[in-house]
């Protein structure tokens, strides 16, 4: 369960730029959550709710987006679109792909008041 | 709830009513490992700075580590090594590596299912590795969580044992996505076991087509030579940073 711990930065990134910016409100909060970044989704919501208790956060909105993951075959040099760090290439059905995109965990920003 | 928009209770109200003029978005863009990667930041430069070789060893429980650690440091002889082990509860792989004669500290994370940079931080400022050592990092017994959290080690190394079977890489990919070295550990129990070592091996390479692969049984010493020159090499390739200062 490091959702949690996640949550926590989440919280304390926003606790601070609450600070630096002004605001005493969050109404939402947008995630970008890549499909290979070691977090579960709705791991993630769960924890959300519980840890921004108490915050400038409490009862936000979660939105969470997931851009798609792709990676680099070794063998032909296509970059495809993919679902897991285990699919073959589409293009010559090599299993050796390099990821390049799709584990970024980040806070794309925030609706505040 | 607000009919106009639909929003909860408990939004600004201004003489009594409820007031949508002051939302406005921020963004941000921020990482939000950010903090983590912050704290492994300064441990690695914190090791480079000591020639100091981390190495991050992570596994599922049950895989050998501390047995292995436990040869290797006896293994290595005169070469200076300590360890930060990391379990949710007691000091019994603490005492274990101290028995080498090595120095251990134990983090004992409670609920938590991984060690994270500020804590091996801390655990360094406890241990202080000495210049020039080898500091084995054993991480919480966990194919998952670990794998995401950056300590500052120059490598994470997965410790898989045979007995888990074939398919491990590919139901824990993270792990070995971000692992540069596999030791496939109690090698000397395929005899008794319908596992397939090179599938092991395809499957992790799929998931990882650079990870280095070490078949290996601390319990028999096969694979220990290649294990020790693979450590060697890693820590030969820290040097030119430590010369250039």
């Amino acid at each position: 369960m490091h959702e949690m711990s996640l949550c926590e930065n989440i919280r304390d990134i926003i606790q601070a730029q609450a600070a630096e910016s002004g605001f005493v409100r969050v109404n939402r909060v947008w995630l970008e959550v890549g499909p290979l970044s070691c977090v579960e989704p709705e791991a993630l919501r769960f924890g959300f709710d519980v840890v921004m208790r108490g915050s400038v956060a409490e009862g936000a909105a979660l939105e969470i987006a997931t851009p798609a993951a792709k990676a680099q075959c070794l063998a032909c040099g296509q970059v495809a679109v993919v679902q897991h760090r285990y699919d073959p290439c589409p293009d010559c059905g090599a299993v050796e792909m390099q990821v390049t995109e799709g584990d970024a965990l980040k806070i794309s920003k925030l609706e505040v008041v | 709830m607000c009919g106009t928009c639909g929003c909860g209770e408990g939004q600004v109200q201004i003489d009594g009513k409820h007031h949508h003029g002051d939302a406005r978005e921020i963004v941000l863009e921020r990482d939000i490992m950010a903090k983590n990667d912050g704290y492994a930041t300064a441990n690695r430069q914190r090791f480079r700075d000591g020639g100091i070789l981390a190495l991050n060893l992570v596994s599922s429980p049950g895989s050998g580590k501390t047995f292995l650690l436990v040869k290797t440091i006896e293994m290595l002889g005169d070469m200076a090594c300590s360890v930060i082990e990391g379990d949710q509860q007691t000091s019994h792989d603490a005492d274990r590596i101290r028995a080498t004669g090595a120095p251990a500290v134990q983090i004992n994370t409670g609920k938590g299912c991984h060690l994270d940079a500020h804590m091996v931080g801390h655990a360094v400022d406890d241990l202080a590795p000495r210049s020039g050592s080898i500091l084995f990092i054993e991480n919480v017994g966990n194919l998952v969580c670990p794998a995401g959290f950056d300590l500052g080690e120059a490598h994470k190394v997965v410790v898989l044992s045979v007995t888990e079977g074939e398919d491990k890489p590919l139901k824990y990919p993270d792990m070995f996505a971000a692992a540069d070295l596999a030791l496939i550990n109690k090698a000397d129990l395929l005899p008794h076991l319908d596992v397939d070592m090179d599938r092991i091996v395809a499957n992790a390479r799929r998931i990882n087509p650079k990870l280095d692969l070490i078949r290996i049984s601390a319990r028999t010493g096969e694979g220990m030579q290649d294990w020790l020159d693979w450590i060697r090499a890693a820590q030969s390739a820290m040097r030119p940073a430590t010369a250039a200062e």
